[in-house]
């Protein structure tokens, strides 16, 4: 018992530098969830009042009445960013598979030009690709937030990812299935893709991030109201006169909230996922 | 080939030759060369649709007075004249870029490895601060970037209310020309110190404990063992940390358009801030071209001195 005092003692220095920091990344999130629960005369109290009295739960629903599109907006981010994550995941494991067992022509120089792909930031291809849509009517659909993230840049940072995996599968298994009459496709499908779990759940929640957050391409290809996705629409919160503040947080809580639970499941895969990709 | 590889390679032909003869296995040979570009077919369309022939575009475009506003013609190089030569926002932006990516890389590598440092160690309670302080990571940008707007914010702004309890009048910190930037930097700081935190917790993890052994016997202080041991071990990932933090801050845009629409005035003007503001507010899609362009070449040059220092850094992996 007095060893364990003595640690804690010890590392007592630790422990306060690491709650500062922890407190400090913490407290948006502390600021938010609780800003989303007070009165709105309360939120500029002075001093600041640090606990919601009383809680107001009813903020959440209010959400809904200011902004009667919300749940849209919620379900057009979430349904692109699984749609993405999924294109993202099949797509990339077959390139990554096929570049990394099966045999083929030019196989090396398209994997190399296909590498260049990631150094291309998407802010500089967005203008072609934005005037480009606007004349193939493609503007103001979900198009370009499904499809060119899926096979595009993101898409090749998933096939460099999932071939350095595939890369560190023993030949023999590959050989083995061949030999039992398994077609490529078979292989793939029935012993490749359930083997490569981490490295799929890392791949997945970097792409449900960035489909999640991403807010440039919304901003530029999306005009229509119904078609804003979370990050768009939580800007319009922002914009109407006077912000308040209480349904800003309370619908900014509602947007952070499915990602945590996301990260929440994954994190274990996630972070076996970092270590076994050589990510370090 | 390795010649295991060789070996492994001429027992399956021995075996394929043995069940369906010589011409069965040219024929799943065929096979497999049509199933593999089948399998890559999705990514190599991709690939031409979305980066190259984009990429090819706004080349060209760049040589243009390209908008939508009026018919188009071929310029030459002046719209990088005028971006070099005269106009100012333009090296404002630059300079604002760069004023952004060296007060966060810094502050992000310096924390995030303190944190990494910190949270190596087996005491209780770690796994609770490591998740506390990936958090942020995980949190959509728009929504941190509001959430520390309303921190920050000049009237009630919790920061001034408790700069009040101390008898300070606080600045109005997103609407100062000199605040601004620093706010938006520490901001994003905070956001992504968490992932730099995992890739230096990972190779942390990875320093072979024997050489801290061999140190001790050495008689090395703690502070040796950091500089002769831990350093040029976990170095090849600080590079390309540093590389990966520097890349990511050179497109920074969402954080600045939450927090500052890239004021007060031009103050936080970034590059891909003045490229939205030039390509889709004024439609000047020419001269936004020749600005991602520019943009395109920074990125492509570092992440050639990556992929050229790479052998550094995975090395040690094997």
């Amino acid at each position: 018992m007095k060893n364990k005092q003595r640690t804690l003692l010890k590392n007592l220095p630790i422990y306060l530098v690491l709650s500062f920091v922890s407190i400090l990344v913490i407290f948006p999130f502390f600021w938010m969830v609780t800003t989303a629960l007070k009165e709105q005369t309360k939120i500029f109290m002075f001093p600041p009042q640090w606990w919601p009295d009383p809680f107001v739960w009813s903020n959440f629903s209010a959400v809904f009445e200011s902004q009667p599109e919300f749940p849209l907006y919620f379900f057009n981010s979430a349904y692109i960013a699984v749609l993405v994550t999924a294109g993202t995941c099949i797509f990339a494991a077959l390139a990554g598979y096929a570049f990394a067992k099966l045999h083929f022509a030019l196989r090396h120089i398209v994997f190399l030009i296909l590498l260049t792909g990631m150094m291309i930031p998407t802010e500089v291809t967005a203008i072609p690709m934005f005037i480009w849509f606007t004349k193939l009517h493609l503007t103001d659909t979900h198009f370009p937030l499904i499809v060119p993230p899926m096979l595009g840049a993101g898409g090749m940072f998933g096939v460099f990812l999932l071939r350095q995996f595939f890369i560190t599968v023993p030949n023999e298994l590959d050989e083995a299935a061949k030999i039992d009459g398994c077609s490529p496709w078979t292989t793939f499908w029935r012993i490749m893709l359930p083997l490569s779990g981490p490295t799929l759940a890392t791949l997945a929640i970097f792409t449900f991030l960035h489909s999640w957050d991403n807010y440039f391409d919304p901003l530029i290809f999306i005009s229509s109201n119904h078609l804003f996705t979370l990050p768009v629409g939580l800007k319009l919160f922002t914009d109407t006169a006077g912000t308040e503040w209480q349904l800003l947080m309370a619908a900014s809580v509602m947007a952070t909230v499915p990602l945590l639970i996301v990260f929440f499941f994954a994190q274990k895969k996630f972070i076996e996922g970092v270590a076994l990709t050589g990510l370090k | 080939m390795s010649t295991l590889d060789v070996k492994h390679a001429q027992a399956e032909e021995i075996r394929v030759k043995a069940r369906f003869g010589k011409s069965k296995k040219s024929r799943l040979h065929h096979k497999e060369n049509w199933f593999a570009w089948l399998f890559i077919s999705p990514m190599v369309l991709g690939y031409m649709l979305f980066l190259f022939v984009p990429i090819m575009g706004a080349f060209f475009m760049s040589f243009t007075d390209y908008s939508l506003l009026h018919d188009s013609s071929f310029v030459g190089l002046d719209n990088y004249k005028i971006a070099f030569s005269e106009d100012p926002l333009f090296w404002k932006s630059v300079g604002q870029t760069l004023y952004f990516s060296a007060g966060l890389i810094p502050l992000n590598l310096c924390l995030a490895l303190g944190l990494a440092l910190l949270l190596n160690r087996k005491i209780p309670g770690i796994g609770l601060f490591r998740t506390a302080i990936f958090t942020p990571v995980v949190t959509s940008i728009v929504v941190w970037a509001i959430a520390w707007k309303y921190i920050f914010a000049t009237d009630y702004g919790l920061i001034n209310e408790l700069l009040k309890l101390l008898h300070i009048e606080g600045p109005a910190w997103l609407y100062n020309f000199q605040l601004a930037m620093p706010v938006v930097i520490i901001v994003s700081v905070l956001k992504n110190v968490g992932l730099n935190m995992v890739i230096f917790l990972a190779a942390l993890q990875d320093v072979p404990k024997m050489y801290y052994e061999a140190a001790k016997i050495d008689g090395a202080s703690k502070y040796k063992m950091f500089t002769n041991v831990t350093m040029p071990m976990i170095s090849p990932s600080l590079f390309l940390a540093m590389i990966l933090t520097l890349i990511g801050s050179l497109k920074v845009f969402s954080q600045i358009q939450v927090m500052t629409d890239g004021g007060p005035g031009t103050s936080t003007y970034v590059l891909v801030y003045y490229i939205y503001q030039q390509a889709f507010k004024i439609f000047d899609f020419g001269y936004a071209s020749a600005i991602a362009f520019i943009l395109f070449f920074l990125v492509l040059v570092l992440t050639i001195v990556q992929w050229n220092l790479r052998k550094r850094w995975v090395h040690h992996e094997e």
